[in-house]
């Protein structure tokens, strides 16, 4: 069985909600849609107070290479255009719809009919994954179709699907694997159709054995009854973390690492989560933008009856999801979106739903305690947990007394902010923390150097 | 057995003294010329080796003032305007008087005035949380409490009030270096004048947010509403980013803008007398009694903003600051909230 090479760490991966079948949240009274939801340029808002919006209309406009299109997740009348809180309590520009019953826009098929056959033109899916706001979901957010255009230099050889889902708790891809294989399938078909590769791998964990029968059991049904589905098989990893991240992901798939600040695609892989794939599969085959997801609910503290996976609507605040599953549990001290590992405990409950947004896990007092913090001892068990070969206890160090050019040279820029050195720390340092801050300082003076010679 | 001793003995001396003859001639050869004047400033120099002026040390900066011109450019913020006048009677210059400054926090988000919204158990640094997100109460531009500033300080200026929240300058030993001003990711530092007899105005709040967002994460925050800049004669306050800011060196201290001030976000320091509604005129040198009455009457007296005029931003120490000298301020009061 595969996996990566170097590091990682064996977290209890608590999948509590993973019998949880996907149920849709309804509607709430009134959305609000951030501008921001994905990595690049912020769109802009084209709506104006008391504008009319349909389901599936633009509301916001990529400013850039780099940024996608936003669209209104329900119909109603636009109330106001302006700064809101997200999660981390940063003001961001929301635009705030009163809901009324869904009238879709014209174009979009909402019926549940699958559609096997891959289009012939690679620019008409390319298009369409633009202007239906694709963008990748296994965190970063990513807009897709940057990512499905390679540079005419690189070539790309092999797609892979993360269906890893390495962080404990989140069940949300493991139920769209169980629930929409087909869709998945296909999407993988329709990017392996714009890379133009003839190899696609779904990587699943070992943990999820049901998805991965039911991934075989589908792209063999597909590859026998359509055309196009050659060449994609389901590869079975080794349960570790972080598995699912992307240098890590191609090192267990493909077996080549990708060199310090490089790119998959410099190795030939393109990495697509599984959901990023459903939701090309809606936009191409069925117009359909990116303004739903699945979402896991889930926390030790929470009863099991409550332990849920839901398909959400981008726009829907956090606390009216709490609501729906029964409000916020009285023992949970800390409430935070994605997972333990790599997610961000929510400051401001009244944030809303992004299409990213893949969690509400709920943390007791005690599992989120921070240990007193003590000397580090040279013991190694950092340097030995870093899937990407750094040394957490010397970045540490390096970081404290602000030595930058020290940092880069060991290569604190590499860091994926996994957490598996702060997981792995017996004295409680706060590693993490500190080569966070490190790496934006390196990465900005790094930009900052190549900048002027443009 | 004598004779080896002896020999030995006779052997290392003729070494030791061939060798001393070899460095000696060395060390003429290669000699490194400095001027002698480095070493002159470098011993009239605090020795604090801060960085406060800006050199890696005090030598660095003694070997900048000997190579520069004048000495315009270059002061040494602990040893201040004494030191500079030495150095320039070293080096044979003229050196123009600085007003001394002091490091000001520009917060007024005490535990009171500004409620927790969530509660952070991450690292406590206010580096770290900062790049984390915007801070356990509603205002993102606030002091973030975790002593980042206290940390940098070298002189141990700088403290952090367990009641209010916020970290406190201790006047006397703050030789605003600026280390602290470095150190704070919310920018809410700053070096200000530190003003006749200590006295100072200045706008206590770095909120750009709009006046009810403000108001809303913090009850003492700056609304942007303009009264203070229509009412100061002297031009010194301009509102930017819905956020006012007075320019210390236009302030005359009338203290005007004070009074005018709904939300009490600006601080007048060190004042024997609060400031009053009609203003008589700029409380130019004011011979009030004892400096206890005063504190007194501002304590008693003043029910309004002026209320924060003696906020622990300011050392409890200068506090009173009697209109004696700055420096006989007497300890007695010490704990006044």
């Amino acid at each position: 069985m595969k996996t990566f090479s170097i590091g990682g760490v064996h977290p209890h991966d608590s999948k509590i909600a993973a019998g949880s079948k996907i149920e849709v949240l309804p509607l709430p009274k009134t959305v609000y849609i951030s501008m921001i939801q994905h990595l690049g340029g912020p769109a802009k808002a084209i709506v104006a107070p008391g504008d009319r919006v349909k389901t599936g209309q633009v509301i916001g406009e990529p400013t850039g290479f780099i940024s996608a299109y936003v669209h209104s997740s329900v119909t109603g009348t636009v109330k106001s255009v302006g700064l809101r809180k997200d999660l981390n309590g940063i003001p961001v520009v929301h635009v705030e719809i009163a809901v009324e019953p869904d009238e879709w826009m014209d174009g979009i098929d909402t019926s549940d009919k699958l559609v096997t056959e891959i289009p012939e033109d690679r620019q008409f899916i390319l298009d369409r994954i633009k202007s239906n706001g694709v963008v990748g979901l296994g965190g970063a957010t990513f807009p897709t179709h940057v990512k499905l255009c390679p540079p005419p230099d690189k070539k790309a050889e092999c797609l892979i699907l993360n269906g890893a889902e390495c962080e404990p708790y989140l069940t949300s891809d493991y139920r769209i694997m169980l629930e929409k294989s087909e869709q998945i399938v296909v999407g993988a078909a329709i990017m392996k159709k714009v890379l133009g590769v003839s190899r696609a791998v779904i990587g699943i964990e070992e943990n999820k054995p049901e998805a991965i029968a039911k991934m075989r059991e589908t792209v063999s049904k597909l590859q026998s009854s359509a055309k196009g589905y050659d060449g994609i098989e389901v590869m079975t990893l080794k349960k570790k973390y972080p598995q699912g991240g992307e240098k890590q992901l191609i090192d267990a798939v493909m077996r080549r690492q990708v060199k310090s600040m490089g790119l998959p695609i410099d190795v030939g892989a393109v990495v697509q989560n599984v959901a990023t794939s459903l939701a090309v599969y809606d936009a191409v085959q069925k117009n359909m933008p990116l303004i739903t997801n699945t979402l896991t609910v889930t926390g030790d503290c929470l009863p099991a009856d409550r332990q849920k996976n839901y398909l959400f609507r981008i726009g829907y605040p956090l606390s009216y999801i709490a609501e729906c599953n029964g409000g916020v549990p009285e023992q949970a001290a800390k409430i935070v979106s994605g997972g333990p590992m790599m997610g961000k405990a929510i400051s401001n409950l009244d944030a809303t739903t992004q299409k990213g947004s893949s969690s509400l896990l709920y943390l007791t007092e005690k599992q989120t305690e921070r240990k007193p913090e003590s000397n580090c001892i040279r013991c190694g068990k950092c340097a030995e947990a870093c899937p990407m070969g750094l040394e957490p206890f010397l970045l540490n160090k390096l970081a404290r007394n602000g030595m930058t050019e020290e940092l880069e040279q060991n290569a604190v820029q590499d860091c994926i902010e996994c957490g598996c050195c702060l997981y792995s720390c017996p004295a409680n340092i706060p590693l993490l923390d500190m080569i966070r801050i490190a790496k934006g300082e390196v990465i900005r003076a790094m930009r900052a150097r190549t900048a002027p010679k443009k | 057995m004598t004779t080896t001793i002896i020999w030995t003995i006779v052997a290392v001396t003729l070494l030791g003294l061939l060798l001393a003859v070899v460095l000696y001639l060395v060390a003429k050869k290669f000699k490194v010329e400095e001027d002698p004047r480095i070493d002159e400033v470098e011993k009239v120099m605090p020795g604090a080796n801060c960085g406060g002026c800006g050199f890696a040390g005090c030598r660095a900066f003694a070997q900048a003032c000997v190579e520069a011109p004048n000495l315009d450019n270059n002061f040494c913020p602990v040893g201040g305007n004494e030191v500079m006048k030495k150095v320039a009677a070293v080096l044979g210059v003229e050196v123009k008087e600085k007003a001394p400054m002091v490091a000001v926090v520009r917060c007024n988000g005490t535990c009171e005035n500004r409620p927790k919204t969530n509660e952070y158990d991450g690292y406590k640094s206010c580096k770290v949380k900062a790049a984390l997100y915007s801070g356990d109460t509603g205002c993102i531009y606030g002091c973030l409490g975790c002593g980042d500033c206290v940390a940098a300080c070298q002189f141990g200026a700088l403290s952090m009030d367990p009641v209010t929240g916020l970290p406190v300058v201790d006047e006397e030993k703050c030789t605003a270096c600026g280390a602290c001003v470095k150190a704070c990711p919310k920018k809410i530092i700053e070096l200000r004048n530190k003003g006749p007899k200590n006295r100072r105005v200045f706008v206590s709040c770095v909120n750009m947010e709009k006046g009810a967002t403000a108001r809303k994460a913090c009850k003492s925050a700056c609304i942007g509403c303009g009264k203070c800049e229509k009412a100061c004669p002297f031009g010194a306050i301009t509102v930017e980013h819905n956020v006012a800011y007075i320019d210390f060196n236009k302030c005359k201290l009338c203290r005007k803008c004070v009074v005018e001030c709904p939300t009490g976000a600006i601080h007048d320091v060190n004042f024997p007398t609060p400031a009053q509604k009609p203003a008589p005129k700029p409380a130019a040198k004011p011979e009030t009694a004892s400096p206890a009455a005063a504190v007194e009457t501002a304590e008693a007296a003043a029910p309004k903003p002026a209320a924060e005029t003696k906020r622990p931003v300011q050392s409890p120490a200068t506090a009173p600051a009697s209109p004696v000298t700055e420096k006989e301020a007497p300890k007695p009061e010490k704990k006044e909230e």
